[in-house]
């Protein structure tokens, strides 16, 4: 079953197009890899499906439903969360405030209040909120054993536990489709290793995983189909073995022969 | 001369005069913190909401007496809160979000522009003329041994603690309070946690609002009030915004009662004359921008490109 699908996507700036009437789809379930050259249009793609962005022409469907043009925090409601190639982080909060934000919408919404309501809801029901975002952050930053370093400042966390703790808050908002920027970038072959192992745990979770890689080791071992982006098109998609031997492929790569 | 008792009355004098640009500070920083804007217009929004209070409280005084007088006093500053954070929230929504996107001059343009219109709006609505507020007690001085200590100046301080302790829960423990911050240090993430940005800035407009309501009301009992009651006292509370270091909701409460002791004890001690006390503020001004740009204790940001 098809999960999000975009198509004819174009996002220009100006004169330059960064991506270009792409179809993109990705099915339920499986791990899909994103791979091309450096500015081939990767991450405008993603900006353009989680609403950071909005596209030039070309349409974005989630779960059936047009989600062209949305505001980011709408589609993140509607299950789509996302890393960033370099980790973006609130710095300046807590491991656990970090989490905790991912469920935020969880949270209190559940009468039609006005925002003085909110806000005054939100001051005297503070501990009750409090815990029920702390219960589940809790659940996750376990997941990336990462419950010891709670009260620390984010940006005091050595820089792979940095990347887990991202990928733990955007789990936080229970996405039914998570893209994961660049995730192994700057990793040591354990620290890709083991995150190869988590990719599969999110997955066995029921979580559909999108990600942009440019390690061919880590995309080709767990990616179940992978499409190619080149100069913002699509230019291949298929199986890793497929990807491997299809000849548009090498060149975007390696460069034609002759040039 | 130069005794205890006399220190301690300045002191008591500069804390109630901190506490309140306090208050007023804190509405400039929080909107500093998350817009990178100046709302020029808050001084203007605190002049709004005391003659609410004023009139309300005009309304339902009557023949009350003792404790229910500062009752009502206390319902009337409420109701006066309510209005300059519907206020604040409105003027937020047509004059400040469809900038947004502008030059950063614009927005500014606007709350200057916005500032002009509420005074304006109030002198002809209400006329210029002062309007005095009544004190809802007798306000004569408690003499505790040589010290003497009005009610008015023991209520400010009372209401000025209550409001920055309830804030700085708020803002640290509240979930609202959090996504609050968040929405401070990156809009685009906190979008991407399905907060609700625009929401998030309407009620820091609320708020800052309300608060500046309060601090205004408070000193109306002695300056009373008129339409330009905000501007000087706005100004000299965006000084100590500055002075704490802007975008920074504890540095706008040390900054404000550091700078109500300035003033007063620069009066008092080091014989600044009384006529050029408002002066007082804005030297400290050009100095912190001289020494400390970012504000005691703002962190010296790199600028985002």
């Amino acid at each position: 079953m098809t999960l999000l699908e975009t198509q004819k996507l174009t996002r220009a700036y100006g004169g330059v197009v960064a991506v270009s009437e792409v179809d993109f789809e990705v099915e339920q379930g499986l791990i899909t890899g994103l791979i091309g050259p450096n500015g081939a249009g990767k991450t405008t793609l993603f900006n353009n499906i989680t609403g950071l962005d909005v596209p030039t022409s070309g349409t974005v469907q989630f779960k059936g439903k047009n989600i062209t043009g949305k505001n980011a925090h709408t589609i993140c409601r509607m299950g789509i969360a996302r890393t960033f190639q370099n980790i973006r982080l609130f710095k300046e909060l807590t491991v656990l405030e970090n989490v905790m934000l991912g469920r935020h919408f969880k949270v209190g919404r559940s009468a039609s209040t006005g925002r003085l309501a909110t806000a005054l809801k939100s001051f005297f029901s503070m501990e009750e909120e409090e815990s029920i975002m702390r219960e589940h952050a809790l659940k996750w930053l376990s997941f990336f054993h990462l419950e010891h370093l709670v009260d620390e400042l984010a940006k005091n966390l050595p820089y792979g536990h940095q990347r887990e703790l991202e990928i733990a808050r955007a789990l936080a908002t229970e996405p039914s489709l998570l893209f994961l920027d660049e995730p192994a970038a700057g990793m040591n072959p354990q620290e890709t290793d083991a995150l190869m192992k988590t990719i599969r745990k999110i997955r066995s979770l029921g979580i559909t995983v999108v990600l942009i890689e440019h390690d061919m080791k880590l995309v080709m071992n767990i990616c179940d189909t992978i499409t190619v982006l080149n100069y913002g098109q699509n230019i291949a998609q298929g199986t890793p073995s497929q990807i491997k031997r299809n000849p548009l492929v090498v060149e975007a790569y390696l460069g034609k022969e002759d040039a | 001369m130069g005794s205890w008792a006399e220190f301690f009355q300045h002191l008591m004098n500069g804390l109630t005069l901190g506490g309140i640009y306090a208050l007023i500070a804190l509405g400039y920083t929080m909107v500093y913190g998350i817009l990178k804007f100046i709302n020029f217009a808050h001084g203007d929004i605190l002049m709004m909401g005391s003659y609410i209070g004023l009139f309300v409280y005009n309304a339902i005084r009557g023949e009350l007496l003792g404790f229910w007088t500062i009752i009502a006093f206390f319902l009337s500053m409420l109701v006066g809160m309510m209005f300059s954070a519907i206020l604040g929230m409105a003027i937020e929504k047509i004059a400040y979000k469809p900038l947004r996107k502008a030059t950063r001059l614009a927005p500014l343009l606007s709350a200057i522009g916005v500032s002009f219109i509420l005074s304006n709006l109030a002198a002809w609505m209400w006329g210029t003329k002062s309007k005095k507020l009544e004190y809802p007690f007798d306000n004569s001085p408690i003499h505790l041994g040589d010290i003497a200590v009005t009610p008015h100046q023991i209520m400010i301080l009372v209401v000025v603690v209550v409001m920055m302790v309830a804030l700085k829960l708020f803002i640290d423990r509240s979930r609202l309070g959090k996504a609050m911050r968040a929405t401070s240090l990156d809009q685009d993430t906190a979008k991407l946690m399905g907060i609700k940005v625009d929401r998030i800035i309407a009620i820091t407009f609320a708020i800052g609002s309300a608060l500046a309501a309060t601090a205004g009301f408070l000193i109306a009992l002695e300056i009373k009030v008129y339409p330009s009651m905000g501007t000087m006292t706005g100004l000299k509370a965006f000084v100590a915004a500055v002075v704490g270091g802007i975008g920074n909701i504890s540095g706008a409460m040390v900054g404000g009662i550091l700078l109500g002791l300035i003033e007063t004890f620069g009066v008092a001690l080091l014989g600044i004359p009384y006529a050029l006390r408002d002066t007082i503020a804005f030297i400290i001004l050009i100095i912190i921008l001289l020494v400390k740009p970012e504000g005691l204790l703002g962190k010296a940001e790199k600028e985002k490109v």
